[in-house]
């Protein structure tokens, strides 16, 4: 039985609320406290951005993803529309009298059905890139992992679920950046997490996408908490709801435009005020309270005793 | 003929709907569309009052009777999604958040133990609102499909504008460049990039710039927060004159923008004078030229 990493998943509906900053910020404190690597992995594949943050990075490795597309061997096919009836994407069109069959990539899911589908060997599939995922070290030794999606690909999804395989059994605990949203890239990246933390702001934009988000994670059934970023610049409506649905708070952010600036450098992790500092050193105590109670320890796992060193 | 312009950042939390909504607040001969179906804002500033409900189905979603279920494997074999786990008991389950509900497990079950369902909790609306229709959606948790539920929303706004004789619609766009991003720019007559001087939010524009281009759409861009950082407000500048994408206005950040979300108005009923709404007419004047 392998070890498995305590995942920690950063998410929030609406965009633009400080996931990133968060996720960065995270990573910094947490690598503070404890001995063991951590790994960011920026599951932001449509527009990743953690890597802005460390522009001392160097690459240490990278590769591309892909999957596989159908294509139709006219010269077998009999035409007989099996392929079609197993297509639930309406991937695949087939018209007997004229002899025609092709394959519509864009609908496409990859999910091999009509391979199955065919006595005929008429179908054969061929890889075809959607992405990349590729590592970094930074200077520090910090630990990075990003997915980036193909421009004009639409299999985000499908990317994440490689990314977060790749990153699995790397280091003792993972940090997944998500991208924003509810839909299923978010549900992808937040599926096999120990603990979420959903970044807001007090904002009614903030309000309604938050709930949105509370529903989906309630649904999957993970433990979470609320980091209010950019506190000070809305209303208490957000508050006023954690409070109502006993959310736990898990820290605020408070907004100052000093430190928009750095954000809008790429500098968040050069001269942190006290202030930003303090909060988050709180949070790292909370987010290692949490892997401690979930049984995970320097990379033990209670249950598996004697099986200590986090290999693999 | 009807103008559709779809408005997209790349990043989140640019101030796309803001600028939409204040867009459409200018506006009289406008149909509205937020095509942001799984994190839906527009309402909170437009105060829909709907006049039509209509479903929409997502994904479908496979489960096995584990009653019927002999632990033959052959599903998970066959599973390319990583849905389907052993079960101590010897028998297997599919995890509906894995699933991407193609079918082929039941397909190749020999026990005939997998059923699948449709998800009916995806609903899109017909509003009437003060600034004119409004189309807009709302997603059930971690649904598929959010692609096509943006084509579906847009082509009802089409219809609208056609029926009754508008001549612009304006579709408040997604982040990122994914599905629902392909699905909103796919047929438009042009793209509104609303940029923040951020290292992120120029990044992220350059991946939307070179989508766009994909569909050989024409894109305008806003500067919206412009002086948050004006080393990349400069640098952003610079990118756009070389890509040839015209500047329509820099928008400066001001806290009025966030209380007006707060009076759930738009920045043009809120602070008419404020330098967001005299940049904001100057875009609308340009793009309903």
């Amino acid at each position: 039985m392998k070890n498995q990493p305590f995942k920690i998943a950063i998410a929030s509906g609406k965009g633009g609320t400080g996931k990133t900053t968060v996720a960065v910020n995270l990573h910094h404190f947490l690598a503070a406290e404890i001995p063991e690597s951590i790994m960011l992995v920026d599951c932001d594949v449509e527009e990743p951005n953690d890597l802005l943050f460390y522009p001392d990075a160097e690459k240490t490795g990278q590769e591309e993803v892909t999957r596989l597309v159908p294509e139709i061997r006219t010269e077998a096919c009999t035409f007989c529309r099996k392929c079609v009836d197993y297509c639930e994407f309406n991937a695949l069109v087939v018209i007997p009298p004229v002899e025609f069959a092709e394959v519509n990539k864009e609908l496409c899911h990859s999910c091999g059905a009509c391979s199955v589908a065919c006595e005929y060997g008429a179908i054969v599939e061929k890889p075809e890139p959607i992405g990349s995922i590729a590592t970094y070290r930074s200077q520090e030794g910090a630990e990075l992992m990003e997915g980036t999606l193909k421009v004009g690909s639409a299999m985000q999804t499908m990317l994440i679920r490689s990314l977060k395989k790749k990153a699995r059994g790397k280091t003792s605990l993972l940090i997944f950046d998500s991208p924003p949203g509810t839909s299923c890239p978010v549900v992808a990246t937040v599926s096999d997490a120990d603990y979420v933390i959903l970044v807001t702001e007090p904002t009614p934009f903030g309000l309604y996408d938050l709930q949105l988000t509370v529903s989906m994670i309630r649904e999957v059934g993970k433990p979470f908490g609320v980091i209010v970023n950019k506190s000070g610049l809305g209303d208490d409506g957000v508050y006023r709801y954690l409070e109502e649905e006993h959310i736990e708070l898990l820290g605020e952010i408070p907004f100052e435009q000093a430190y928009a600036r750095k954000y809008a450098e790429g500098a968040l992790l050069s001269d942190i005020p006290e202030s930003v500092a303090g909060r988050y050193h709180e949070l790292a105590g909370k987010i290692l309270a949490q892997r401690e109670a979930a049984g995970h320890k320097q990379g033990v796992r209670s249950g598996y005793p004697g099986n200590g060193s986090p290999k693999r | 003929m009807i103008k559709e312009i779809t408005i997209l950042s790349g990043k989140g939390g640019t101030g796309k709907t803001s600028i939409s909504a204040a867009l459409a607040s200018i506006s009289s001969n406008a149909v509205f569309c937020d095509s942001d179906v799984d994190a839906a804002d527009m309402h909170l500033l437009m105060h829909p009052e709907v006049q039509e409900t209509h479903d929409f189905a997502g994904g479908r979603t496979a489960e096995i009777d584990p009653q019927a279920c002999t632990g033959c494997g052959i599903c998970m074999d066959h599973c390319r999604f990583d849905a389907i786990s052993a079960n101590p008991e010897g028998t297997y389950t599919i995890d509906p958040f894995q699933c991407e509900g193609c079918r082929l497990c039941e397909r190749v079950c020999p026990e005939e133990a997998i059923t699948s369902h449709l998800e009916m909790n995806n609903h899109w609306f017909v509003s009437r609102t003060r600034f004119g229709p409004l189309l807009h959606a709302t997603m059930a948790a971690g649904e598929e499909n959010s692609g096509k539920l943006v084509t579906e929303v847009r082509k009802k706004a089409r219809d609208i504008a056609r029926e009754s004789g508008y001549g612009l619609i304006i579709n408040d766009g997604p982040p990122g460049i994914g599905c629902p991003v392909i699905a909103s720019i796919t047929g438009t007559q042009g793209v509104l990039l609303v940029i923040e001087p951020t290292l992120s939010g120029y990044h992220d524009a350059g991946r939307v710039v070179d989508l766009v281009r994909s569909f050989e759409v024409p894109v305008w861009a806003v500067i919206n927060k412009s002086d948050i950082n004006e080393t990349l407000a400069n640098k952003i500048q610079g990118f756009l004159k070389k890509e040839s994408i015209p500047l329509l206005a820099t928008i400066p950040f001001d806290r009025r923008m966030v209380e007006s979300m707060i009076h759930g108005e738009t920045i043009m009923e809120y602070a008419p004078d404020s330098p967001p709404s005299q940049a904001i007419r100057e875009i609308w004047g340009i793009l309903n030229d």
